[in-house]
């Protein structure tokens, strides 16, 4: 893979400009007060319970804090703590068998965001379902750090700030959350997954708070007023296995449409409901399900919310002060940051057209450690697919750009430490070579001392704000010499692709044939008109 | 020999091969100017709309062609294709040479049982079993390619490979039309003679004693 072009165009539009200035206060005021906000507002999801917890007594309270909740939650849900242990959700690693890449996972893994957390575990885990993670000491068999309220809070009410290590608002009435708690709904999933990258809507591009409650047009199944589906919907459960992964993705399910004693427990492919042949009225159509994702035709654009996303993150700019000598920040006319001194400059993206690529859910990690081409861009987590694997089909991703820091002594990519109040943090005292010295040592690769920056991409497969079917691709807009699929190679592609000296020769003999026509006739008018003068 | 020397104003072209010529020419014209676009020649109706007709068009053709393919073995007229080499360079020094001299006849004496002088016996025969069962045989496979799976040929053969055949054959066939709508439209004398025939079905003959009397032949100053 190549460093490819992100299209994007920037909205406009007075409501729009409203509404962006409006979540861009809200935003400010979150950051300001340094909380991770699911949502005041939310789509409430349909219970049957046949427990009222507000009737309780366990719940009664007062809770000094998030633990001792839990542990009130465990007395009854004596199994529910056990059973997180063994999610990805809580130990944050991940084996893939696929790849063979082991202690893949967030807490392990670069990315080209905030690009690696191990040396800032309080910032990074104020998403993680559990409470406390302030170190590598943390005690992962520990049930009552479980937080039950993060993802089962109807309230709405229930806040993580953004820096306290997974802990709970202290200000919060913490009994009351506990008596209202119920089915995980889009605003609870959303809380951390829709705020990755430290901001609304920055890392997935196809997830942001527009997905709260969204309409008809943005997404056709979470559609507020009609589905309203979930995101458990799709992404099934089962003793709170979240069912759907990043990093092993189903890049094609020939299951199809799961019943009952044939299914892979889990609906989070489009495949699980619609099937390999879901085109009723154009057979064609379904001659593509082999070879394109449906997500291809069907997501036509990413950040098609009220929300952008950020597409590029330089941080090589990074560090920067004012004429007075403190850090600053610049926002562009969309009202977005664009640059910090903190993180450098960004660049966001409405309504971007994403870039297309074989994929056979493999996808392979540049781990920490791994030597790579800083002549090169990096590609941090490279999707696996060709034209020749019949495993492959084409998907839609978005590709996050960035330029970040490497070890320039050994030709790894660099893992600063950016967060804390001590003196090596870049975010408190700007200097690269302490931030990268004190990140790095934390997972055992030892700066070389000398650093530069690299260009590095991250692959985000799409698969929500899925369009209505008048909004999805037509035929024309890959089936055409400069259209989408355009740098997708190994494959014949009708209305893309020709054989140039076919074309050449097939239009010249056509060409020979006409010219040859027309010089006999011309021969035979001119031979006619002097016979004529001659008789004449 | 029969002796060739009366002529007879008849049907040569019945109303259902008027009704084939015509409607194979629109079909065929349809399906180039959509193939052409598939191809990438030019931007017109766009792909989908183009794809669209082609396939569609092609299922008329191929109804069509089944029809004819019938009629031709029935009605014993696919002999008008059987090759000759008699004659034909007499042919050929004609529409190079004689044909600028508005005095020398044509060499081929039609009759209504042999209605295609040598040369149009070939190019015809050629339209007939080189240039249409390719393009259909390619066509069809480029229009099932995804049952292929089911076939075992998927692997050996590529959709390129398909396209690539088909593609050749649609050239083939637009020489054949360029060639075929000079000769047929405005090589006659008059230059119209041929096509005047095509759509009134009636030209003037030679009188193959051994063919049985056309019932519906007409006076030869009433012809056409």
């Amino acid at each position: 893979m190549t460093g490819g072009v992100y299209r994007s165009r920037f909205r406009s539009g007075p409501r729009r400009a409203r509404r962006r200035i409006a979540m861009a206060a809200g935003l400010t005021l979150a950051c300001a007060i340094g909380l991770v906000t699911p949502t005041a507002t939310r789509a409430g999801v349909a219970t049957n319970s046949t427990a009222d917890h507000t009737t309780f007594e366990e719940l009664e309270g007062p809770f000094a804090d998030g633990p001792s909740v839990t542990a009130a939650c465990l007395h009854c849900h004596t199994n529910a703590a056990k059973q997180l242990h063994q999610t990805t959700h809580w130990t944050w690693r991940y084996d893939n068998a696929r790849t063979g890449q082991t202690a893949l996972g967030k807490q392990n893994v670069v990315n080209n965001f905030c690009i690696s957390v191990q040396s800032n575990w309080p910032r990074c885990t104020s998403c993680h379902i559990g409470y406390g993670w302030e170190d590598a000491s943390f005690d992962h068999a520990s049930e009552t750090a479980v937080d039950c309220l993060v993802c089962h809070d109807t309230t709405g009410a229930y806040t993580k700030p953004a820096t306290t290590a997974g802990h709970p608002d202290p200000s919060l009435d913490l009994a009351e959350v506990a008596r209202n708690v119920g089915p995980t709904s889009r605003a609870n999933c959303g809380a951390c997954h829709f705020n990755g990258g430290g901001e609304d809507g920055v890392k997935h591009g196809d997830l942001d708070t527009s997905l709260i409650d969204p309409d008809f047009a943005l997404d056709v199944h979470m559609d507020a007023d009609g589905l309203n589906f979930q995101c458990a919907t799709c992404h099934t459960t089962g003793g709170h296995e979240v069912t759907g992964s990043r990093y092993a993705p189903t890049a094609i399910d020939r299951l199809g449409i799961d019943v009952p004693g044939h299914t892979d427990d889990t609906r989070a492919t489009c495949e699980s409901c619609h099937g390999l042949t879901p085109h009723e009225s154009n057979s064609k159509l379904n001659d593509h399900t082999d070879r394109v994702a449906c997500q291809t035709c069907h997501i036509p654009a990413f950040a098609r919310g009220e929300r952008m996303t950020k597409v590029r993150w330089d941080w090589s700019t990074a560090g920067r002060m004012n004429s007075d000598g403190k850090p600053y920040h610049e926002e562009g006319s969309h009202g977005y940051t664009t640059y910090t001194s903190k993180k450098g400059d960004f660049v966001w993206g409405a309504d971007v057209t994403p870039t297309y690529h074989w994929f056979n859910g493999i996808i392979r990690y540049t781990k920490p450690g791994d030597t790579i081409d800083p002549a090169d861009v990096v590609v941090i987590n490279a999707v696996e697919g060709s034209a020749d694997d019949p495993d492959s089909r084409i998907w839609p991703f978005k590709v996050m750009h960035s330029r970040q820091p490497y070890d320039a002594g050994q030709s790894v990519l660099a893992l600063p430490h950016v967060f804390g109040q001590d003196d090596s943090a870049f975010w408190t005292n700007f200097d690269w070579p302490k931030a990268l010295q004190a990140g790095m040592a934390t997972q055992g690769i030892p700066f070389s001392g000398a650093y530069d920056f690299v260009e590095t991409q991250t692959y985000w497969p799409l698969a929500h704000m899925v369009a209505p079917k008048d909004d999805a691709l037509s035929c024309n807009e890959c089936h055409a010499k400069r259209g989408r699929l355009a740098d997708l190679t190994g494959f014949y592609m009708p209305g893309r692709d020709t054989f140039p000296w076919l074309t050449m020769a097939g239009w010249s003999l056509a060409g020979f044939t006409l010219l040859g026509t027309i010089v006999h006739g011309l021969v035979r008018i001119v031979a006619t008109a002097r016979a004529r003068v001659r008789g004449g | 020999m029969p002796h060739r020397d009366k002529k007879e104003c008849v049907m040569v072209f019945s109303r259902f091969e008027r009704f084939w010529h015509w409607s194979q020419a629109a079909l065929i014209i349809t399906m180039m100017i959509t193939g052409f676009e598939v191809n990438g020649a030019y931007e017109w109706l766009g792909y989908e709309q183009a794809a669209h007709a082609h396939r569609f068009a092609a299922w008329f053709l191929i109804g069509l062609w089944v029809f004819v393919i019938f009629w031709h073995a029935i009605t014993g007229e696919w002999k008008q294709y059987i090759p000759t080499r008699r004659g034909i360079m007499a042919v050929v020094q004609y529409y190079t040479t004689g044909i600028l001299d508005a005095s020398v006849p044509h060499p081929y004496k039609k009759t209504r049982m042999a209605k295609h002088n040598p040369l149009q016996r070939l190019a015809y025969l050629a339209f007939n079993v080189l240039i249409s069962p390719v393009i259909w045989i390619s066509g069809l496979l480029y229009m099932f390619y995804n049952e292929w799976v089911q076939t075992g040929l998927d692997g050996p053969v590529t959709l390129g490979d398909v396209a690539l055949v088909h593609t050749a054959a649609a050239f083939a066939m637009l020489i054949f039309f360029v060639g075929h709508v000079y000769l047929a439209a405005f090589a006659g004398k008059p230059f119209y003679a041929y096509l005047k025939a095509m759509l009134t079905g009636y030209d003037l003959l030679y009188v193959d004693p051994r063919d049985p009397p056309d019932p519906n032949r007409r006076a030869p100053n009433r012809c056409g």
